[in-house]
């Protein structure tokens, strides 16, 4: 893996980094819950990227399905929570 | 496996991984700056388009120059997102509608349908 990879690699793992920190501060503050859902929403991605990204890193396949697993968990709390904020209660 | 890929399909992954790094940082920005809940919902469609396109391509590219044999099943990530996120945004802005209209504060948007005489 040559040096302009490796930097790329790191470059993008940083903003990665610094964007979660961004949702962080609106996960924590967000005015209403549904902000807050929104932000772990987000988050739940930014965890898949970088999932894909270290992937890229090891040159592995194996990352790829923690990644599809994030997703699949990512739109399952996400759709549970807007249930609970839209009725009151998720399984009625 | 070929652990020394060719230099020019290194610069392409690492434009497209700076690319996706670029678009997911803007969509935080705008995320945590937008004023309104309806307005912050529109940045993290830039992540969740541009960061996974730019990001998934990426790991086709390279995976595919590693293994030297086409490896698509990243492509996989791309699909589950585009059926799952809008499920998930419509649901969020409905309970944000629907919480906005019961908290009393009068500034949520009008509903489309007119309302029925009689």
């Amino acid at each position: 893996m040559s040096w302009l990879l490796s930097y790329a690699i790191i470059f993008a793992l940083g903003c990665y980094a610094l964007a979660s920190v961004l949702v962080l501060v609106r996960l924590i503050g967000g005015p209403r819950a549904h902000d807050r859902v929104l932000a772990l929403d987000l988050l739940y991605f930014h965890g898949l990227l970088v999932m894909l990204v270290l992937g890229i890193r090891h040159q592995s396949d194996l990352y790829f399905e923690g990644a599809l697993l994030i997703a699949l968990f990512s739109f399952v709390s996400s759709a549970a929570m807007a249930k609970f904020l839209l009725r009151g209660e998720v399984i009625e | 496996m070929n652990p020394q890929v060719p230099l020019w399909v290194e610069a392409v992954v690492a434009v497209l991984l700076v690319l996706s790094g670029v678009f997911v940082l803007l969509s935080a920005l705008g995320f945590l700056r937008l004023p309104d809940f309806f307005l912050r919902m529109h940045p993290p469609a830039l992540a969740y388009t541009f960061g996974s396109w730019c990001v998934t391509l990426a790991a086709v590219v390279y995976l595919s120059a590693v293994e030297e044999r086409p490896t698509l099943h990243p492509l996989l990530i791309i699909v589950m997102l585009c059926i799952t996120v809008p499920v998930t945004t419509l649901l969020l802005a409905r309970a944000a509608l629907f919480r906005r209209r019961t908290s009393g504060v009068d500034d949520a948007p009008p509903s489309l349908t007119p309302p029925r005489d009689g």
